[in-house]
This record gives structure tokens, C-alpha cells and sequence, in this order.
């Protein structure tokens, strides 16, 4: 703060405080225009530096405040402005291969395909314009495309566990209504040759199929099963259990060569705003609607009438 | 600090106001688009994974 420096030009600063008013007391020589910053030992020259180091400690904290709002507005906003730039890119590189007949998926080597995108997701439950393309891979990079596919987890529609992440405040926030699915909602994940429609694991113990009499029910937040081999609609896990995105989730005994069941499982942070939990999703997968080939190694990207259906259920 | 900058922009009080604007919106795009995406990843608020194999 240089204003001690510039103390002489206090009365005259447009937007300054107003200048120092005389503390009653004992009358000096009368202060007339200017004269105050006389010679004589000057009680109002230390006034002076208190004020100013006063009023910089709260512009500073005023200053301090504005930033830190402005970094909320940077989670809630800005990070989403960024996001769906980097989404509208690996989408449109998506349908482009596909309408030129490349990438089939690689069995292996998937890796190779970081940050670029391999299917797209559909919610149902979170109405039509719910549509995000997965990028292959988990970090920050790539998960600021879209939500991404967690690297050694199987693919769409293999027996097994294809597992993606997604942010849940900013960033896109694919995944920020996560917690309002029920048990029985579609999830859809498009490839280029398939539709797979998984359904959301109804509470309780199911690790097989997607039970129908829990469909429209709440997914419950916790659910510990003590044999710790049945699969729960959700699950509210430390961040370090990454158990849950096993071929079977949280069975370590089964290796992916040996799993039946085609899973899906999307994981995010818990609570929002914070990533002290990860909430996870299990979903099993119900129908395969597989795309009509066009010659060339394309396919018929047109919307199938099951695919619509399913909106219409929940009202969509 | 403020007032010090104030007066020591140069020119009437409309030319004083767009200059603190415009220093304003530098500020800002500062802080939006250099310094809180670096600060960002160090923050604890943003991880959604669980580690993979």
C-alpha cells in the first residue's frame, strides 16, 4: 500500500474516503485548506497510516472473497463452457469414423485410443438431450472430454464390467444427476455397430439380472452384503475401493474370463461438490438392439423404435 | 490500493471508468482461463475415479 506516499492527495481522490475529519480536543493553530500536514509533530500522520493499512487489510480481504466467488463460478460455469467444446470435439471425430466405416473397437490395445471417444451414452430418465460421447481412458485429460472408460475394464456389451467415470459438478457434469436414477432406468451406450441397453440394478442383493418388481424404486445409498459377491443398484465407496469396477464388481475371485454377466458401472465423486466418497452405479445389461449394416463397414445410425420406447416409459 | 490505482489512471472520470473496466476483465480472464485451471487439479474437489488396474 503506497498510500502513506500520496497522503497529501487524500482530500483530493475521487471515490476516496472522505478526508479525516479534526478530533475535537485541544485547538491546534487552525487548520485551514491544506494546512493540516503541517511541520509541527502531527498526531493525524499516524491516524493517517492506520487508516491506510486498515483499509488495505480490507480491501484485501474484500479482494480475496470477490476471488474465491469467482472461482466457484469457474467450477459451476466456465469448466462447462470448456467441456462441452472439448464433448462437441470427440463426438463429431466419433460420427465421423463411423460414417466413414473405421474404428471397430480393438480387443486389445485400447489404451492406444486415449481420449478419444468410443461410444455414446444415453439416459432415458435424464430426458432427450442427455447424450454424451465416452472417450477411452480416466485421467484429468480425458475426462474433461466427457465421461471416460476406465482402461482394462471390458467393452460395451462384453461379459464383464465396462466401467466409466464422469465428473459430477462442472466439467460437463455428465454424471451430476447420478443419484436420481431408480432401479430398472436404461442406461444406453451406442457403438458403432450395437445398441446395448443396460438397466439399473434395483436395491438389494442382484448380481445376475435387473429385477423387474424393483423397477421404479429408489436406489438405496449403502448396501453392505456380508459374502460381498452380490452387486447393488448403488454404493456410496471410499475412493480408494476400486473393487467396484471389477468384471464382477467388488468379487475379486472371478477373473474376467470367467465372468457371466454383462455389467456397467459408473462411478463419481460423493458428495457433491467434494470427492471424499465415489457413488457408484451398477446397471446389467437387458437388450442388444444391433445395428443394421449399410455396406462398407457402416451401420444405420438411425434411432430404433426399442430405443425410443424407452423414453417414452419414463415420460421423456 | 484501489484508490491509489484510481488516481493514478490518466483522463476524465469516463476514460478512468472504461480503463477499470477493461483492467477489471483482464483480471478476470486472468484468473478464469490461466491461473484457476492451473490451481484446479490441486484441489481435493474434482476426483470421480476409483483406481483401475
Amino acid at each position: 500500500m503506497s498510500e502513506a506516499d500520496g497522503s497529501a492527495e487524500h482530500g483530493l481522490a475521487v471515490g476516496d474516503a472522505p478526508p479525516p475529519v479534526d478530533p475535537p480536543g485541544p485547538p491546534g493553530p487552525p487548520t485551514g485548506g491544506g494546512g493540516r500536514h503541517g511541520r509541527e509533530p502531527d498526531p493525524h500522520r499516524v491516524g493517517d497510516l492506520v487508516r491506510t493499512l486498515l483499509r488495505g487489510l480490507g480491501q484485501l480481504l474484500v479482494t480475496a472473497g470477490v476471488i474465491v466467488l469467482l472461482f466457484v463460478v469457474y467450477e459451476v460455469y466456465v469448466t462447462n463452457w470448456f467441456a462441452h467444446r472439448e464433448q462437441h470435439k470427440v463426438h463429431t471425430a466419433l460420427e465421423q469414423e463411423w460414417n466413414k466405416g473405421e474404428l471397430a473397437l480393438p480387443e486389445s490395445g485400447l489404451a492406444a485410443l486415449d481420449g478419444h471417444g468410443i461410444a455414446n451414452l444415453y439416459i432415458p430418465r435424464f430426458g432427450q438431450d442427455y447424450a454424451w460421447t465416452i472417450v477411452q481412458g480416466t485421467n484429468d485429460a480425458d475426462l474433461e472430454k466427457g465421461p471416460g472408460h476406465y482402461d482394462g475394464t471390458q467393452l460395451p456389451g462384453q461379459k464383464g464390467d465396462f466401467a466409466i467415470a464422469g465428473h459430477r459438478v462442472g466439467k460437463g457434469e455428465p454424471f451430476l444427476n447420478l443419484d436420481k436414477l431408480r432401479a430398472g432406468d436404461s442406461v444406453i451406450v451406442e457403438t458403432q455397430t450395437t445398441w446395448y441397453v443396460y438397466c439399473v440394478i434395483g436395491a438389494g442383493p442382484d448380481n445376475a439380472a435387473c429385477d423387474p418388481s424393483a423397477a421404479g424404486a429408489s436406489l438405496s445409498h449403502t448396501y453392505a452384503d456380508p459374502s460381498g459377491t452380490k452387486v447393488p443398484g448403488r454404493e456410496i465407496v471410499s475412493p480408494s475401493d476400486g473393487d467396484v469396477i471389477l468384471p464382477v464388481p467388488s468379487d475379486a475371485a472371478v477373473p474376467a474370463q470367467q465372468a457371466s454377466t454383462r455389467y456397467l458401472t459408473m462411478t463419481t465423486c460423493h458428495p457433491k461438490f467434494t470427492a471424499a466418497k465415489r457413488m457408484v452405479v451398477h446397471a446389467v445389461l437387458g437388450q442388444t438392439v444391433p445395428k443394421q449394416a449399410t455396406g462398407n463397414g457402416r451401420y444405420d445410425n438411425a434411432i430404433p423404435a426399442q430405443i425410443k420406447a424407452l423414453y417414452t416409459e419414463v415420460g421423456n | 490500493m484501489y484508490a491509489w490505482l484510481w488516481r493514478h489512471l490518466p483522463g476524465t472520470l469516463a476514460l478512468k471508468l472504461v480503463q477499470a473496466t477493461l483492467l477489471v476483465l483482464a483480471v478476470v480472464a486472468l484468473l478464469m482461463f490461466v491461473i484457476f485451471p492451473w490451481i484446479e487439479p490441486h484441489l481435493p474437489i474434482n476426483n470421480v475415479t476409483v483406481p483401475g488396474k
